[in-house]
């Protein structure tokens, strides 16, 4: 064993960039939350931004060409989950699965051809001398612009939240669509608009995975962050700062035992896999004695007539 | 049981339908456990059959059913080729294993050929599986040499034979060349998993290794390298020259295309047998991808010799004088393991600073 | 009036499913034939059919126990967990007995699978009950911590001691004691399928007939009202989510002891997710569920069928399967534009 092998600024600066793909589709899922719906898509709606992304960024050659449409492509998809939802009243639970199935599929097609390429590459912001500054620079200051656009995107839904109008309104209509109805919104509207965002910022994160953090396409390769970022909109208790706190706490777990057991740590690996589910469970009961924290109108259907 | 005689019935009865029928087209199904698109494991095996295909053109069909799970599904999915008149069927995952025999079992007429598994019940059933610790071996001999850190590390993904053989075997002539190095090994706890790849292959970068091994199937760690700079990787089932000249220097690649194409043969002539084939370099099935020229000549010149003698039988991977990692006594001077042993092994050898997770 | 829109639904899928598969440059008449005909009335359909049940079986079982929570408003989506849960348990009661060969074996094995279910489901279910917490999320995150324990269990205590250091358990098929053998030859009919029989005529009785179904539903349609007539909202939750465990479990266990047969690291292959969506085809009524059940089976099988004789990729079949749920979902509601299933607080 050999504790000093792990060097933590690299180690910092590694989860960081773990944590990225998390933090997009946590922070679109929170706005969609936000609003009252509850969409289990995000897996489905990350991998279709994968290939999307990986895709136009292959045939065009420009990564951030590739992010923008992994964002559209996303966007487009959670569409479906909004017409369900919205439109045709189906059960948010039973839709959002669907959607994670379709997508999982669809991306399967439409990335046939394109095993095995390696996609442009997407360089890092040169800060001068800021990157020289010694622990804080190559920490902060040695990674591509997606990255700092992630933590940029909370600070905004942040301040979105918590001072603008339309945060206002996106809150009054997850907490009581009555309500925010009576006062002459457009329940509907808001909703699928914050699900369309939802979709988009997932389409970024699962381009973030194909694009930057793997890079290479292939089926099924978002592997599960769609539900962990699920949980992290849970365990963040709807808070912005808390998700990102709680998106390097995901992350670093899964970074922390992988770097011991380099060190030569002997841990129970199934046991420390375990353990971000766990703790997020025990966040929950936590966080129910203050009933303030979920949108009251989570995953209910709202329809004007009712 | 019962069902089994009217199954057999009914399939002798269809299968003398079908040979009749179909007697100028073998019919050759291939069971996959990912997506072709996985560019790894079941990637390799379909290439397998496309080779197949091109090599007998008309005289053979392919058919083949993939992310087929483990368990009923499989069992389902090869009856239905057997029912469908396939002559020979691939089934090319570990936990094919009894399901495979089960369907064989009612389908005597019908060839099956489990990969990686050791169980043939009936006569109808061959295993096979490929040597890729003889591949291990060279990448260990270039590894051991071009490690300036003397940090080697390896990215698991299950505490299996299979995987553990490769460590040892890696260990074993990284450390001849090389008697200061050291193995890190990370256990992934999957197959398949990019992002926790690359996250494996950055803490290894980060703890100082300058060579990366990987048992994983997935180009994250060697774009992981390439982003490092200066750290060597070699490509896991597929050739993933993509990354070469470097950092990928070589590679060692799954290459079912000889066996495919001999067994249908085989099948062909009416001279196929239950076997179990454990085939290396010398037959074809492992394959080593070109070794780059950011390998010193004389490093690339040694591993092509150790591919050579390999490939003719001259050396066995697993040589003596080797102690198992407890010190107590593996391999005499001159004594070479023998397959039960290498089967099954679950031990490391001396000199690895690590522990097999239990 | 039920009937019309699934089957709706169903020719809308075929429509545009065709379309996907001509797109792709396979004829759709057969395609959409080879996934719906064969299996069924096909040259084989004598081993298809037994096939349909023994796919149907587990996902029947798993979404009657989750529709009872679901028409409640108790929102089980954990399913997945119970599943493995139930198999470790089940399989290990069988496996400690192992060479012993009686007759008591397998009716313990069934108890302690039905209890691994239970257990399981009973975390979110008391966490709801003494804190509030949402079940959604707990009985989620139990799915990974379930998948987590069944890898170190098939690498770990369950592994088969002769297996040469590969994981997995020993085959209960090869264990006559454990083994959940065919009843009667040739249908596939194993415990299982007799279970799931028994809880969809269970569920049946209990919602038509029984108090406690009427609490269900009245707690499902208008909580409020169910408080004033008397319901114990706390009872309802530990009945509905332990029911579930119990079903999801025991179809976890009739799995690993017959078709599945061994405890491997991917044992598990998503009846509890796709039992979900079952239990929304069918509208959460028994009889439905098990006609959606026999429907999703018929697209697993027919769709494997569809890949090895026209060579359709299974992305292509997921994308199918995906069409189809969101056809049922979206004209199902738009049949009767009222509210049906959202009335039930999810949080």
């Amino acid at each position: 064993m050999d504790l000093s092998a792990i060097n933590p600024i690299l180690f910092v600066a590694g989860f960081l960039i773990a944590a990225t793909p998390l933090i997009f589709a946590a922070i679109g899922e929170l706005v969609v939350e936000k609003s009252g719906s509850l969409n289990l898509g995000v897996e489905g709606m990350m991998i279709v931004g994968a290939i999307c992304g990986f895709a136009t960024a292959v045939e065009t050659g420009s990564p951030l060409l590739g992010f923008a449409a992994a964002a559209v492509g996303g966007a487009l998809l959670s569409l479906l989950f909004a017409f369900l939802t919205q439109v045709a009243l189906a059960n948010q639970v039973a839709s959002g699965l669907a959607l994670t199935l379709f997508g999982l599929g669809l991306s399967a097609l439409l990335g046939q051809s394109y095993v095995g390429i390696k996609p442009p590459r997407l360089g890092d912001i040169n800060w001068g001398p800021l990157a020289d500054i010694p622990v804080i620079g190559p920490i902060l200051f040695t990674h591509d612009i997606i990255l700092y656009l992630g933590l940029v995107l909370v600070i905004a839904v942040w301040a979105m939240l918590k001072y603008s109008r339309m945060g206002l309104v996106l809150r009054a209509v997850g907490e009581s669509h009555d309500a925010a109805h009576a006062l002459g919104y457009k329940v509907k509207r808001i909703r699928t608009a914050a699900i369309m965002f939802g979709g988009a910022c997932a389409g970024i994160g699962g381009a973030y995975i194909s694009l930057i953090r793997v890079p290479q396409w292939t089926e099924g390769m978002t592997a599960g962050v769609g539900w962990i970022a699920l949980a992290l909109v849970v365990f963040a208790s709807w808070k912005p700062a808390r998700l990102l706190l709680g998106a390097y706490l995901f992350g670093g777990i899964t970074q922390l035992q992988l770097n011991l057991q380099g060190a030569g740590v002997a841990i129970p690996v199934e046991y420390l896999a375990m353990s971000p589910y766990v703790i997020t469970i025990v966040v929950l009961v936590i966080l129910s004695r203050d009933k303030s924290a979920a949108p009251a109108s989570l995953g209910r259907t709202f329809h004007a007539s009712s | 049981m019962k069902l089994t005689s009217l199954l057999t019935s009914a399939a002798l009865a269809l299968g003398l339908a079908t040979t009749a029928m179909a007697d100028d087209k073998t019919k050759v199904g291939f069971v996959y456990v990912g997506p072709v698109g996985d560019g790894g494991w079941t990637y390799e095996h379909d290439k397998g059959r496309q080779a197949v295909e091109a090599h007998f053109g008309d005289k053979v069909e392919t058919v083949f059913v993939e992310s087929v799970a483990e368990g009923p599904d499989s069992e389902r999915v090869m009856t239905q080729m057997a029912l469908d008149g396939a002559d020979l069927i691939f089934t090319t995952s570990f936990g094919y294993m009894d399901p495979t025999n089960n369907v064989a079992a009612k389908f005597p007429n019908v060839k099956f050929e489990h990969a990686t598994g050791y169980k043939r019940l009936h006569p109808n059933v061959s295993t096979y599986s490929a040597r890729f610790y003889e591949g291990r071996a060279i990448q260990g001999h270039i590894a051991g040499k071009m490690t300036k850190s003397n940090i080697i590390g390896y990215i698991a993904s299950y505490p299996i034979p299979e995987v553990i053989r490769g460590i040892n075997s890696a260990y074993i002539h990284a450390s001849k060349v090389n008697p200061d190095v050291e193995f890190k090994i990370i256990w992934a706890y999957t197959w398949f998993d990019p992002a926790k790849e690359a996250d494996a292959a950055k803490a290894l970068i980060d703890q100082g290794a300058d060579v990366i091994l990987q048992h994983t199937d997935s180009t994250a760690p060697q774009a992981a390298a390439q982003e490092a700079g200066n750290v060597v990787t070699f490509g896991q089932a597929s050739d993933m020259g993509q990354y070469a000249p470097f950092p990928r220097v070589s590679s060692i690649i799954d290459d079912w295309a000889p066996y495919y194409i001999a067994r249908t043969q085989a099948v062909m002539d009416g001279t196929w047998e239950s076997m179990d084939t454990w085939d290396g370099i010398g037959p074809g099935m492992v394959g080593i991808g070109e070794i780059s020229d950011a390998v010193p000549a004389d490093v690339k010149a040694e591993a092509l010799a150790m591919k050579a003698a390999l490939a003719d039988g001259s050396y066995h991977a697993f040589t003596g004088p080797l102690n198992k990692q407890d010190g107590t006594p593996f391999l005499a001077d001159g004594e070479t393991a023998d397959d039960g042993t290498l089967a099954g092994m679950n031990f490391y050898v001396e000199g690895i600073d690590a522990e097999i997770p239990q | 009036m039920s009937l019309a829109t699934p089957l709706l639904a169903v020719v809308a899928t075929m429509v545009f499913g065709g379309a996907l598969f001509a797109v792709l440059g396979k004829d759709p008449v057969q395609a959409i034939a080879t996934i719906f005909w064969e299996p069924l009335f096909g040259e084989f359909a004598f081993f298809y059919r037994p096939q349909l049940l023994i796919k149907g079986a587990p996902l029947v079982l798993i979404a009657i126990g989750l529709s009872l929570g679901f028409k409640a408003g108790i929102w089980n989506i954990g399913a997945e967990g119970q599943y493995i849960m139930g198999a470790l348990f089940g399989a290990g009661v069988g496996l400690a007995f192992y060479p012993m060969e009686s007759a008591f074996i397998f009716p313990l094995m069934v108890l302690a699978g039905a209890f691994g279910g239970w257990l399981w489901a009973m975390i979110p279910a008391i966490l709801k009950v003494k804190f509030g917490t949402n079940e959604i999320l707990v009985s989620l995150m139990l799915v990974y911590v379930a998948e987590q324990f069944l890898a170190s269990m098939s690498l770990g205590l369950l592994k088969n001691p002769e297996g040469f250091g590969f994981p997995g358990s020993r085959n209960l098929q090869q264990y006559a004691s454990a083994h959940n053998a065919e009843l009667i030859t040739g249908t596939g009919m194993h415990w299982g399928i007799v279970a799931a029989l028994v809880a969809v005529i269970f569920a049946y009785v209990l919602l038509a007939r029984h108090q406690l179904g009427f609490a269900i539903r009245v707690t499902g349609e208008a909580p409020r009202a169910a408080r004033f007539s008397g319901v114990n909202p706390t009872r309802l939750v530990l009945f509905c989510l332990g029911m579930s465990g119990v079903l999801a479990g025991l179809a976890g266990m009739f799995e690993v002891s017959g078709p599945a047969g061994q405890v491997t690291i991917d044992f598990n292959v998503g009846y509890g997710f796709t039992a979900i969506i079952v239990a929304f085809l069918g509208r959460l009524h028994p009889v439905g569920i098990l006609l959606a059940g026999l429907l999703m089976a018929l697209t697993y099988i027919g769709g494997d069928i569809a890949q090895s004789q026209l060579g359709l990729p299974a992305a292509a079949i997921q994308v199918f399967q995906g069409m189809l749920l969101f056809f049922l979902l979206a004209l199902d509601v738009l049949t009767n534009y009222r509210l049906r299933f959202g009335a039930g607080e999810v949080v």
